[in-house]
């Protein structure tokens, strides 16, 4: 079969070599998975085995059914985001989804979309299947990864058509303070240039609250916000997200969206209306314990003498590592049989660095940090 | 959230953490980790740490039951004279005062079903004030504590994902 050009342009992912290194080994304790480790409140699924019940198995409107647009709608409230659940909200098959038709909604042939490097690994390719340019603007560890206008200014994206943002950061958990997306607001606002916001892991956000850069002044009208269901609900395999935006970006969205998925999974709207209504508690009981985690491996980091800065959100931690990511990555999967992410996975700047992702119970993390001290010590 | 409110969380989930490890995952310093236990432990907060256990896995007989126990009050006897008459036996494993149809609910463990119901006809309902005693015996049990001891709680997740 003849593949299209623009595939090839695209590489397999790099997670993949060491997916397929992990599998091939026993007893692995791996810190490189990025989905939580708990499952779904119970509510939620509940509410979903209920819907199958019912029979209620059909599509449903594109756009999502109205009852889980009109409880995004007052869910994003506490975000300082005011959306019309009818023209403003389109509900997709995960927040993956939602960036794949934004890009396919806002990019032409040759346009640029600018993409802070290190980033979540989707983000390029999706640009690239698009048809548009992906500029990387390498971010810097002293910011902990937080993009600047300068970082944009040196990269050249004041003449890129759209930036990507994703705050809290997958990989380095990084967060933006409101001071520093006004910062980046400015800039967009002055060149003109639109936002695609992943925000995917707001609701873990462990010191200060989280900001949206569409709740800044003239920045609802250019910004795309996508969130989703997976990381804050535990609900990754339910395959459900949503974009919320100006009505012009999301009927485009939705033009796409109908064609290639029609709608999103029903069951998971189900579940979904139930994990808005009822399940904050969970969530935050959740929240709590990566937060524990959070500050237990990024002290137990300090001891082993890997600089690591201070994440404040998400479930990763991004520590620097002595000598090249991809060698020490392999080297301590084979010798210790830890699993990592090599930071260069997510582009040139996460190079020297590691993606630690915390969702993982404190019993085997407390083994992996062994293991890690070991395999550094011993080096 | 108060650090003294964070420190007893952990300790509910886990009160075998050593200090370090609390400290670390609260963000205190290990001294203060230990200053605040001995505040907690001696204002009465903190009253013991226990393990616990699926006794179904244990080959040791281990049986329990909840005993409704209804009393008489009169002038001069109130349920906290009553209470510690109760609690004083080690066969009572707790005893809480509830509403409802009943008094008393208490948790009477045994050798056996035997030991058990023997305690309660000899023991228990002969004190003056008990009225009635109904007994369950705890036939399996399926979470105790927080902790479930049912279901497949296998983490199939990939081990690498983005």
């Amino acid at each position: 079969m003849k593949v299209a050009d623009r595939i090839e342009q695209v590489p397999p992912s790099g997670i993949r070599r060491f997916f397929e290194l992990a599998e091939e080994m026993d007893d692995v304790i791996s810190l490189g998975v990025g989905e939580p480790d708990f499952s779904a409140p119970w509510a939620a699924r509940q509410a979903a085995i209920d819907s199958l019940e019912r029979g209620r198995t059909s599509y449903t409107a594109n756009r999502g059914t109205a009852e889980l647009r009109d409880e995004i709608a007052r869910h994003v409230r506490r975000y300082d985001l005011s959306y019309d659940p009818g023209e403003e909200i389109l509900v997709t098959a995960g927040a993956s989804e939602a960036v794949d038709v934004a890009m396919r909604a806002f990019v032409n042939p040759g346009d640029t979309v600018a993409i802070p490097d290190p980033a979540y690994i989707s983000y390029v390719p999706s640009v690239t299947f698009a048809g548009g340019d992906p500029l990387p603007v390498p971010t810097r560890e002293a910011n902990d990864f937080v993009v600047t206008p300068s970082d944009l200014r040196r990269a050249g994206a004041a003449d890129a058509d759209l930036l990507v943002l994703c705050y809290p950061n997958n990989p380095t958990g990084a967060t933006a303070s409101e001071e520093e997306l006004a910062a980046i607001a400015a800039f967009a606002r002055e060149h003109d240039v639109d936002v695609l916001s992943d925000e995917i892991y707001a609701a873990l956000t462990y010191e200060g609250r989280h900001t949206s850069i569409a709740s800044l002044p003239e920045m609802g009208e250019r910004t795309v916000v996508v969130n989703g269901f997976s990381k804050a609900y535990a609900m990754t395999g339910l395959r459900l997200g949503y974009a919320m935006g100006p009505p012009d970006a999301i009927a485009a969205m939705n033009r796409v969206h109908q064609y290639a998925m029609l709608s999103a999974p029903t069951t998971a709207q189900y579940a979904a209306v139930e994990a808005l209504r009822t399940c904050d508690d969970a969530v935050e009981e959740m929240r709590r314990a990566y937060d524990r985690r959070r500050r237990f491996v990024i002290s137990r980091f300090e001891d082993i003498g890997m600089p690591c800065f201070r994440a404040r959100g998400a479930f990763y931690v991004f520590p620097e590592c002595p000598g090249d990511d991809e060698a020490f990555a392999e080297e301590l999967l084979r010798e210790e049989s830890v699993a990592v992410v090599p930071g260069s996975v997510f582009g040139e700047s996460g190079a020297g660095h590691l993606r630690i992702s915390y969702a993982t119970g404190m019993t085997d993390l407390k083994e992996a940090l062994r293991r890690i001290e070991r395999f550094v010590d011993d080096r | 959230m108060d650090e003294e409110r964070e420190l007893l969380d952990c300790l509910v989930r886990n009160a075998r953490e050593s200090t370090d490890d609390l400290a670390r995952q609260t963000g205190l310093d290990p001294e203060t980790v230990e200053s605040y236990i001995d505040e907690l432990e001696a204002s009465g907060v903190v009253r013991g740490y226990q393990a616990v256990v699926d006794w179904d896995r244990v080959d040791d007989q281990h049986v329990e039951a909840e005993v409704e126990l209804n009393v008489e009050l009169d002038r001069e006897t109130k349920y906290d004279d009553i209470a510690p008459r109760i609690a004083k036996y080690p066969e009572v494993e707790s005893l809480r005062l509830v509403s409802g149809d009943y008094d008393f609910a208490i948790l009477v463990t045994g050798d056996s079903m035997r030991d058990v119901s023997r305690f309660v006809s000899e023991q228990i309902a002969p004190i003056p004030e008990v009225t009635q005693t109904v007994t369950h015996f705890i036939m399996d049990t399926y979470k105790h504590r927080g902790v479930q001891f049912v279901g497949d709680d296998e983490d199939d997740r990939l081990s690498i994902s983005p």
